[in-house]
């Protein structure tokens, strides 16, 4: 039991931390404290993100091998504490000047990062749906706190609704996995599973797939995203837009070639379409947004559509791939929106592609930075979001999906085409009113390290990609 | 000094970096400044990849100056220059100090000009050194962006729409390409190019989707690299991305796209399509063959009916290519020299002609042919060595523009008869085209009212020709030059296409024996 409870210590950290946080802002300064909070939060993820990044090592299991603690979960834990602090740090300000800054807001992320972390270790089907529920129910809240506001209170229901929806279908398809393999433990159902699965397996294989789909916001499972994305304040949105995304990714990685790694050929089809339809859905339908929180909404389906074709694969390489393409994915989407969230004029948030029109005549730095970004998130060379393309294209290629691969390169070319039309408007366009983003220098920070990194990590990565080796190497058997 | 290769490619960089944090300010000492930290620069590229050309052993096949670094996922940075690359290096630190002195009249956010033009001046020199194939996407792939922000910001009228039809076309043809590398990665577990170059691709005819494939793998990897090289070269039928490009770009950017981005298609059949993919290349040469001396005829005569000088050239540079890829799939010795030799030669030549036109647009700010008439009258100079260029376009006997015509034909007459037939009338519409311009915009009287007081050439415009013009006339004269340097490489190259298709076509004879 000890030996147990050492193995989850950074969750029970976290929760402890949330829960009597908690309960000392609610009979002390409420509100008041919320800003203090705020960075507390963000420096307990950056230490356990740290302590757990630099002291963990081998693989460890909890509860009878209903909790993992191995290289993956760690490079998971990793990525989703260092960028949900990020995103706290970054919207703090945001926040405060338009009184959205309960004190709630902090700790509820922080219960959802535990949720999070729990996702990506599960070893059963019950620990998988507990870490998944916490995450949501937190999520489902921050993303109405907005109380006034009709967007905001639309979205979060929305999202309740098809979450719940979600959950209903991972459910029943973790029954009938039940059902055929006897047990919900993941090392049991690969056992039952192995090389030729029983048809009720594979139909629960299926629903728990379009559940999990549901979470990364996969095609035909996206409708919720541009819709919550939209109606969200926007320090919660570029929330939604990174830690959850590389939690359910894990996940999805995680059940897919923990429980169901002995019918890979089975899976790979499903995940491969899953991915095209992606690909294709986030290029086409981005074209005509305006609302550059709805466009980055449709820029992550695409780039989850890009993630699942390393997944697809079905190998070690790919599970590497993925947790790469995830890494810089989060990276580019805390330095675009740390942009995003300092649009503003007259002191209210901005969102109109159109307001950025010419831009870079009066902030050259900025602008160069979330051109940097742009190309980096369309996929052109130099930048680091070329070389996660290149990681996933690779991978399925060698997966034996060569087609896949051709399909993604052209739908890369297609989802150019709106990053450069941001371009467009910053530097072609003509001059109309200013827009006003300099009043955060934590956002301006948070900007100009995302561009930097995408510029100088093409030298070596800083490393990641032998971390991302290793976890990947102890997931997959 | 080991690293010759990257310091000259890096340096425009350093000084681009320097540019954008130590300059500040948007006024006329900041602007003066911009423009000569930006000349020096380049000037000192082309001075250390002078002792490149100084070092260089012509007589080693091989590739010289090599460097080599371990990198990401396996890739490594490897650089060196063999004797096909190492002069469109020299090209690229030649032509580069000159479009720059050519921008000196710039007065829109010159910082930002010079900083685009630097990155493009190493992202070109990146092209031609990488031994890397995935290093050579990225310098192929990011000239892009420089490109479309030069177009975008400083161009004409219509340059949104040039801008992104550039950008998307090129991106396109690009990508097939980056699943074709991907797969020579797995198939052969490297990047590295030398070696992709022994290494026997699969060429054995298989089915895809009811489809018989001759030449198997190498047929499809010669075509996914074919669509990115046809596009940047560029062919016809996928050329039309260029006039509007040329049209719209500022001069500088016209020059560096006739004069350098359009040899990096050249370039990569000779490096890449020729030699990785023999079996391919050898299946789909009729076709290629064909498709330029449609280019050649059809263009040409599409440059009759131009009414904008810029586009008119654009055309014609689409012709002069035409010779280029017939040259480089006759695969023989004349050929290939004078597919490199034409290269050379057009990217001295349509670089001066597309500063021919800016001298004259910087005046009269239009680009239509009618409103130009008789300027010999008022510009002497200028008259002259407009001529000077127009005849070397045509391919007159004496300047360069004749020996890389010449060499083509040559070579491929050899190999089809026909083509070269087809070819040759290209020369004769040539003629027509460019005397026909040269007619129109400098002879006859001095007529309209608004040229009756253009001035002549200032010493600034002079000091930019001169360097084209000597070299126009030193290889039109003395080509040996050229052909001394890149031929030991070309036949080297030739040998490996010959023995590599000769073994394929005895391993299908064993094959069909067997069955």
């Amino acid at each position: 039991m000890q030996a147990d409870l050492t193995v989850i210590l950074p969750e029970i950290v976290l929760s402890f931390y949330a829960l009597a946080a908690l309960l000392g802002a609610a009979y002390t300064g409420q509100d008041r404290m919320a800003g203090m909070l705020v960075w507390l939060t963000a420096g307990l993820m950056t230490a356990l993100a740290l302590w757990i990044g630099t002291t963990g090592e081998g693989t460890r299991t909890a509860f009878d091998g209903m909790f993992n603690d191995d290289g993956f979960a760690r490079f998971a834990k990793v990525t989703i504490l260092l960028s949900a602090a990020a995103v706290l740090v970054m919207g703090q300000e945001y926040m405060a000047r338009r009184d959205l800054l309960r004190f709630e807001y902090p700790l509820l992320i922080a219960l959802s990062a535990v949720g999070m972390m729990m996702m990506v270790s599960a070893g059963d089907l019950m620990a998988l749906y507990m870490g998944l529920e916490l995450q949501s129910l937190a999520l489902y809240v921050v993303a109405s706190l907005r109380r006034d506001s009709v967007k905001s209170t639309e979205a979060g229901l929305k999202y309740f609704v098809l979450g719940a929806l979600s959950s209903g279908l991972l459910l029943y398809g973790a029954s009938l996995t039940y059902g055929y393999a006897g047990t919900t433990l993941f090392s049991g159902i690969i056992e039952a599973a192995d090389g030729r699965a029983p048809l009720g397996l594979l139909i629960g294989l299926v629903f728990v797939l379009a559940g999990l789909a549901f979470k990364v916001s996969a095609v035909p499972f996206h409708m919720w995203t541009p819709d919550v994305y939209e109606g969200a304040p926007t320090p919660i949105t570029a929330f939604f837009a990174t830690a959850p995304k590389v939690a359910a990714m894990g996940l999805f990685a995680r059940v897919v070639h923990d429980a169901y790694g002995g019918i890979v050929t089975d899976w790979q089809q499903v995940i491969a379409v899953l991915s095209l339809l992606s690909m294709f859905l986030g290029a086409i339908a981005a074209i005509g947004q305006t609302d550059i929180k709805r466009l980055m909404a449709y820029s992550s389906i695409a780039h989850m559509g890009y993630a699942l074709m390393g997944l697809a694969s079905g190998t070690v390489f790919g599970v590497q791939a993925m947790l790469i393409y995830m890494a810089i994915y989060v990276t580019m989407n805390v330095g675009t929106f740390a942009f995003i969230l300092s649009m503003e004029r007259d002191n209210r948030p901005v969102t109109d592609i159109m307001s950025l029109n010419m831009y870079s005549r009066a902030h050259p730095g900025r602008a160069l930075a979330m051109l940097i970004l742009l190309f980096s998130l369309a996929g052109v060379p130099p930048l680091l979001g070329f070389f996660g393309k290149l990681y996933v294209l690779r991978a399925a290629y060698e997966g034996g999906l060569a087609w896949l691969a051709v399909a993604g390169v052209i739908a890369s070319v297609i989802g150019a085409f709106y990053y450069l039309r941001i371009v467009y408007y910053m530097y072609f366009g003509e001059e109309r009113e200013p827009l006003e983003t300099g009043r955060s220098p934590v956002q301006w920070g948070f900007l100009m390290a995302s561009a930097a990194i995408m510029l100088l990590g093409i030298i070596n990565m800083f490393g990641v990609e032998g971390m991302a080796q290793a976890a990947a190497a102890t997931l997959v058997n | 000094m080991d690293n010759l290769l990257s310091i000259t490619t890096f340096i425009p960089a350093i000084a681009a970096a320097i540019l954008a944090i130590f300059l500040r300010g948007e006024d006329e000492t900041a602007q003066r400044n911009a423009k000569w930290v930006a000349l020096i620069a380049t000037s000192l590229t082309f001075l250390v990849s002078l002792f490149i050309l100084w070092d260089f052993n012509p007589k080693d096949t091989g590739f010289q100056f090599v460097e080599e670094r371990d990198w990401l996922l396996g890739l490594q940075y490897k650089v060196g220059v063999d004797g096909i690359s190492v002069l469109f290096v020299m090209l690229t630190t030649f032509i580069m100090p000159l479009t720059i002195a050519a921008s000196w009249n710039v007065t829109v956010r010159v910082k930002e000009y010079m900083i685009a033009f630097l990155i493009l001046e190493t992202l070109m020199i990146g092209v031609f050194v990488a031994l890397d194939l995935v290093l050579f996407y990225l310098f192929f792939e990011a000239g892009l962006i420089p490109m479309f922000l030069i177009i975008g910001i400083w161009g004409g009228k219509a340059r949104i729409y040039a801008s992104f039809k550039f950008f998307l076309y090129t991106f396109l043809g690009s990508v097939l390409m980056l699943v074709a590398m991907v797969a020579m990665f797995a198939e052969a577990g490297t990047t590295d190019i030398p070696t992709l170059m022994r290494h026997e691709f699969g060429s054995e005819t298989f089915s895809l989707l009811g489809i018989q494939i001759v030449g198997g793998m190498q047929t499809l990897m010669f075509i996914a690299f074919f669509a990115s090289f046809a596009v940047k070269m560029p062919m016809w039928p996928v050329h039309t991305w260029l006039p509007d490009a040329h049209v719209q770009a500022p001069t500088a950017g016209s020059v560096v796209l006739a004069a350098i981005l359009l040899k990096m298609g050249g370039y990569g059949f000779l490096r890449f399509s020729l030699p990785m993919f023999p079996v391919g290349a050898d299946v789909l040469t009729p076709l290629v063959l064909w498709m330029s001396a449609i280019a050649i005829v059809y263009t040409s005569l599409v440059a009759l009916a131009q009414e904008d000088m810029k586009k008119l050239i654009a055309y014609s540079s689409v012709a002069h290519m035409g010779y280029v890829t017939m040259g480089i799939f006759a695969a023989n010795q004349q050929g290939i020299d004078g597919a490199i030799f034409q290269m050379l030669s057009h990217g001295f030549i349509s670089g001066a002609l597309f500063l021919c036109v800016g001298v004259i647009y910087d005046r009269m700010h239009t680009r239509e042919i009618d409103a130009y008439g008789g300027l010999v009258n008022r510009m002497p100079a200028y008259a002259l060595i407009f001529m000077l260029f127009t005849m070397a376009n045509v391919g007159l006997p004496g300047t360069s523009g004749f020996v890389g015509e010449f060499l083509t034909l040559m070579g491929v007459f050899q190999v089809n008869t026909w083509v070269a037939v087809v070819a040759t009338t290209g020369v004769i519409l040539s003629a027509a085209y460019a005397l026909w311009l040269y007619r129109r915009v400098v002879m006859g009287d001095l007529i309209k009212e608004s040229l009756k007081s253009i001035t002549d050439m200032t010493q600034r415009e002079k000091a930019i020709f001169a360097p084209l013009v000597a070299m126009t006339l030193l290889l039109g004269v003395y080509p040996s030059l050229v052909t001394d340097i890149i031929g030991p490489s070309v036949e080297a190259l030739i040998a490996n296409y010959d023995t590599a298709l000769a073994e394929a076509a005895t391993a299908s004879k064993f094959a069909a024996a067997s069955q």
